[in-house]
């Protein structure tokens, strides 16, 4: 969905998603990560009606970006900056508690 | 320009509404006026509890003959209201706390009340999954459950409508005088008459009552509830912690509503209400404490509705002691939902005979003036 | 270690938003010597306009513009100041006690304040046209955000819709970044050409014109614009496929997949109106606006609001209402101060100078009520709660009064955003529907949180705070 303009430039910072290893950039947001890495289409299922969204905003306010980071869920992604090492999983349908 | 009705009722929460429909259901032309919208205050934004479930000894005739209402809900205003029955259970967690249980389950039996049941640590569990191990019972009532408020206070108020009420909204009572043997009642530009009328204004109740010199300690409150995100299915019936104020519901959908009486401000003359978040951290302390399976939860959205108690927590309900034709309905005390279809039944009765079944002497609205405390040594 | 250790309980002036208003606002503050905490729930300083201003990977390229450039005096001047700042912080209540509810690394803390500006500016105005949940359809704010950030465009096929400066701005950067736009569905109708007419003097006076048709000459070399865009709706089966419009009489649908919406911003109300501040309907940029003095105060002693939250104006007229608020509040707690800060004669000169040309703007860019109350019943209206406009309508004819009724009967508004997307259009829709005005209408009735708080984040409020016991005992 989306891609790097040439004339940008930054550090590469590594994290799973779903258990798959991708490669953000430092200054992405989780959200952002995300979309670069080709993980918008779906980017997750809501718990009314499982029906399939993606970031809509990415300021914080539309919370379609919702995603577990790091065993907390329910966070909105935009606006979390990603870090090394993060473990994303997507959200399908009601949030699943870490026991 | 005047105006006439068989019966004026100031308010139009559920008891309001509720007066309203069986009295028209008797045949009666009411006049029902609602400053606000139905629904606008206490009776459409409480935690929805269908409760009979530690209910002052007073109150238990009047819950019981409400409960037979609530089972045949949906014949009576065409609208489920919301209404599901996983009984209501009020957990001890210690045996101190189950022995005061003990004893007045027991002194219920003994005056032929069987709603509430003792219940043992097997059959809390099993109601009750989530609730830490240490707890040695508790008390139920199947009967019980939860009512979405607002839908059920608006489902009476229409039905009242179409059984023949006459409901205004939108305007607030300013005055009431006597006028011969009628009551005189002005609201925005207009003045209506009738021969009764029903005070059922709430938290604004205390006010009217003053106002036709028969003044109540009636305190207005703001009790807060919260609500989480979605989290999977954990717990059925709705849960009480007495010595911790906590009420706790999860609804089908999956979000868990949190209460347990703590109160914010509230400021009737603005319709506003204030949340004290250092009152809902140690609600947040509770449920972290008891319920580690909510620790992750997020708090959506808190609330205060505008409510009103009495000192012994029980409400002012009957004919009133000082005029003929007037009848109060108010200060239910954060738990008046659940009597509301059966307030407004003995109400309309009342109103039609003369008298109801259920002994309203603990109601009276002279309880707490010295002479009443008098005259009862 | 805990980030409200390095905290006071009170300070004399807290401001929510570190966007241009923040910024400005907290600077001429703690210049004074006022105590100032500033807060904001990104990773850095900037707010919409200016965001990423300190780190952006297209910082050493021509792509973003200088007007983005001048976001990094106020950064520094703020950094100068001395005023305590906490990124990544989300501000998830404010009372009429001036008490603000803090939360961050799953701590939350309750701290006072004298004075609070609010400062949290805009937010997109709902676009409400079938299929705009779809994964690939978002704010044109979305995607300056991805390429400010992250130096991101869209990849594949893009259109924009809409209608606004910033529509024109972003294609501007995406084409200097070397992507591809498929069209342009302008939406402006020819009738506000006409209404708009009478302030194009003012407009030509002010630098914005410049500027504008400069941008909107590089896009227009590139990009094919549809314009007098009538109706609009995004395709797809769990993602966008195409865009489908009409234009009057033509009609027609572009591959897609990407599609970015636009329509204006409107002021972000929800922690002024949670906070008891009154608001009103702008009939001309069709939100709710709050009810202010000149210096920003509002109905609430002591709480004030400085930037797009109090009017749409743009970046600069936000510093200058942010310095605004800040010099009445050294007035009011600190008046030898004054010396320290700019005139206030000054600085209202510069907000009047700034707001040149922007009624032309209002005008010229005011959606029209095709896209602000859908046509079209299958149109989700409450995205949260997957609410539609038929689902809201027939609401209306079994007694739905206002947005606050309808949220029991429906649950709109009741989602996590709060109304954010929803809330304009849902009073527009009623008032529509009920022949009344929005403000008679009204809004929904906003609360704190206004964020969701965990829990956990709750539970973890210290018992004894010194702040908490004044507010308590008052």
């Amino acid at each position: 969905m989306f891609k790097r303009a040439s004339q940008s430039e930054g550090h590469a910072v590594k994290l799973t998603v779903d258990g798959a290893p991708i490669v953000a950039r430092q200054g992405d947001t989780v959200s952002a990560a995300m979309l670069a890495a080709g993980l918008g289409e779906p980017y997750r299922h809501t718990a009314v009606s499982g029906v399939a969204r993606a970031p809509y905003c990415m300021m914080g306010v539309c919370f379609d970006c919702l995603v577990t980071i790091d065993g907390v869920g329910n966070r909105q992604g935009c606006l979390v900056p990603v870090q090394e090492g993060m473990v994303i999983t997507r959200q399908k349908g009601k949030r699943e508690i870490e026991s | 320009m005047n105006q006439t009705a068989d019966v004026i009722i100031v308010g139009g929460g559920i008891h309001g509404c509720s007066t309203a429909l069986y009295l028209a259901l008797r045949g009666y032309k009411p006049l029902l006026i609602e400053k606000d919208y139905a629904g606008r205050h206490s009776s459409g934004v409480n935690a929805g509890g269908v409760r009979q479930l530690m209910r002052h000894v007073a109150e238990i005739p009047l819950s019981i003959r409400s409960m037979d209402i609530w089972d045949k809900i949906q014949d009576l205003v065409e609208d489920d209201c919301g209404f599901d029955s996983h009984g209501q259970v009020l957990v001890a967690e210690n045996n101190d706390e189950l022995a005061i249980m003990r004893e007045r389950v027991d002194d219920l039996n003994l005056r032929g009340f069987t709603h509430e049941e003792l219940i043992d640590a097997q059959e809390l569990r099993r109601l009750v999954p989530a609730v830490a191990e240490t707890c040695p019972g508790g008390v139920v009532s199947r009967r019980d459950g939860a009512a979405n408020p607002a839908q059920t206070t608006t489902a009476f108020r229409r039905m009242a409508e179409k059984r023949g009420a006459r409901i205004i909204e939108g305007v607030a009572v300013t005055d009431v005088k006597r006028a011969g043997r009628d009551w005189q009642v002005t609201a925005g530009d207009e003045t209506y008459t009738a021969p009764i009328l029903v005070n059922a204004a709430g938290a604004w109740a205390g006010k009217f009552a003053a106002m036709l010199g028969e003044p109540v300690p009636l305190e207005i409150v703001a009790p807060m509830l919260m609500i989480t995100s979605r989290v999977p299915a954990f717990i059925k019936p709705v849960v009480i912690l007495r010595g911790r104020k906590l009420s706790f519901k999860q609804f089908a959908n999956g979000i868990v509503m949190i209460g347990g009486g703590y109160l914010g401000r509230a400021y009737p003359e603005t319709n506003e209400t204030d949340l004290d978040w250092t009152k809902l951290k140690d609600s947040a302390r509770t449920v972290w404490e008891l319920f580690p399976v909510m620790r992750e939860a997020t708090i959506v959205r808190a609330w205060a509705g505008i409510e009103a108690k009495m000192p012994d927590d029980i409400p002012v309900l009957g004919k009133s002691l000082k005029h003929e034709g007037l009848y109060h309905q108010f200060g239910f005390s954060l738990h008046g939902f659940q009597l509301g279809p059966g307030t407004g039944y003995t109400m309309a009765e009342l109103i039609a005979t003369g008298h109801t079944n259920i002994s309203l002497d603990a109601f009276r609205p002279d309880r707490f003036t010295m002479h009443y405390q008098e005259t009862r040594q | 270690m805990s980030f409200a250790s390095k905290l006071r309980t009170a300070y004399d002036v807290i401001v929510i938003g570190a966007g241009p208003a923040g910024l400005a606002a907290a600077s001429t503050s703690a210049e004074a010597g006022l105590t100032t905490l500033l807060l904001d729930e990104n990773q850095a300083p900037g707010g919409q306009i200016y965001r990423a201003i300190t780190f952006s990977p297209l910082k050493n390229s021509p792509v973003l513009g200088q007007d983005y450039e001048a976001g990094i005096n106020l950064v520094s001047s703020c950094e100068k100041s001395g005023a305590d700042y906490v990124a990544g912080c989300t501000v998830w209540s404010l009372d009429r006690e001036r008490v603000v509810g803090i939360s961050r690394d799953g701590e939350a803390r309750l701290i006072k304040a004298e004075r609070v500006i609010i400062a949290t500016g805009a937010l997109e105005r709902p676009f409400p046209i079938p299929g705009w949940t779809l994964p690939g359809v978002m704010t044109i704010g979305a995607g300056q955000t991805l390429l400010k950030s992250s130096g991101l465009i869209p990849e594949g096929r893009m259109v924009l819709a809409g209608q606004g400066p910033l529509l024109w701005l972003y294609a501007a950067q995406v084409l200097r970044a070397g992507g591809t736009i498929e069209a342009i569905c302008d939406t402006t109708p020819l009738k506000n050409y006409i209404d708009a007419a009478p302030y194009l003097p003012s407009f030509l006076l002010s630098k914005y014109w410049m500027k504008g048709l400069g941008l909107i000459r590089e896009v227009k070399r590139k990009v094919k614009i549809i314009n007098g865009i009538t109706k609009l709706s995004a395709e797809g089966e769990g993602k966008v496929k195409r865009l489908v419009w009409q234009a009057g009489g033509r009609s027609g649908a572009i591959d897609a997949d990407v599609v970015m919406l636009h329509q204006g911003v409107v002021p972000h109300v929800n922690l002024a109106m949670a906070a008891g501040v009154k608001h009103e309907w702008d009939n001309v940029q069709a939100c709710f606006r709050p009810v202010l003095d000149e210096s920003g105060n509002t109905n609430v002693h002591g709480i004030m609001i400085a930037g797009d939250g109090a009017g749409i104006g743009g970046a600069e007229s936000a510093a200058e209402r942010g310095r605004l608020a800040a010099i009445d509040s050294v007035s009011a707690l600190h008046p030898d101060a004054l010396s320290k800060v700019p005139a206030r004669d000054n600085v209202r000169n510069a907000l009047a100078k700034s707001m040149l040309g922007r009624k032309f703007l209002d005008l010229l860019y005011r959606p029209t009520k095709p896209f602000r109350i859908p046509q079209d019943d299958a149109t989700i209206v409450c995205r949260c709660e997957e609410i539609t406009a038929g689902e809201i309508r027939a609401s209306v004819a079994i007694g739905a009064t206002g947005p606050n009724q309808l949220k029991s009967y429906r649950r709109t508004g009741m989602g996590p955003c709060q109304g954010r997307l929803c809330g304009l259009t849902v009073t527009e829709l009623l008032a529509y529907e009920r022949g009344k005005t929005p403000d008679e209408i009204g809004y929904y009735r906003l609360r704190s949180p206004v964020k969701p708080i965990s829990l956990a984040e709750l539970a973890s409020m210290p018992q004894d705070d010194v702040a908490i016991k004044a507010v308590v005992r008052g």
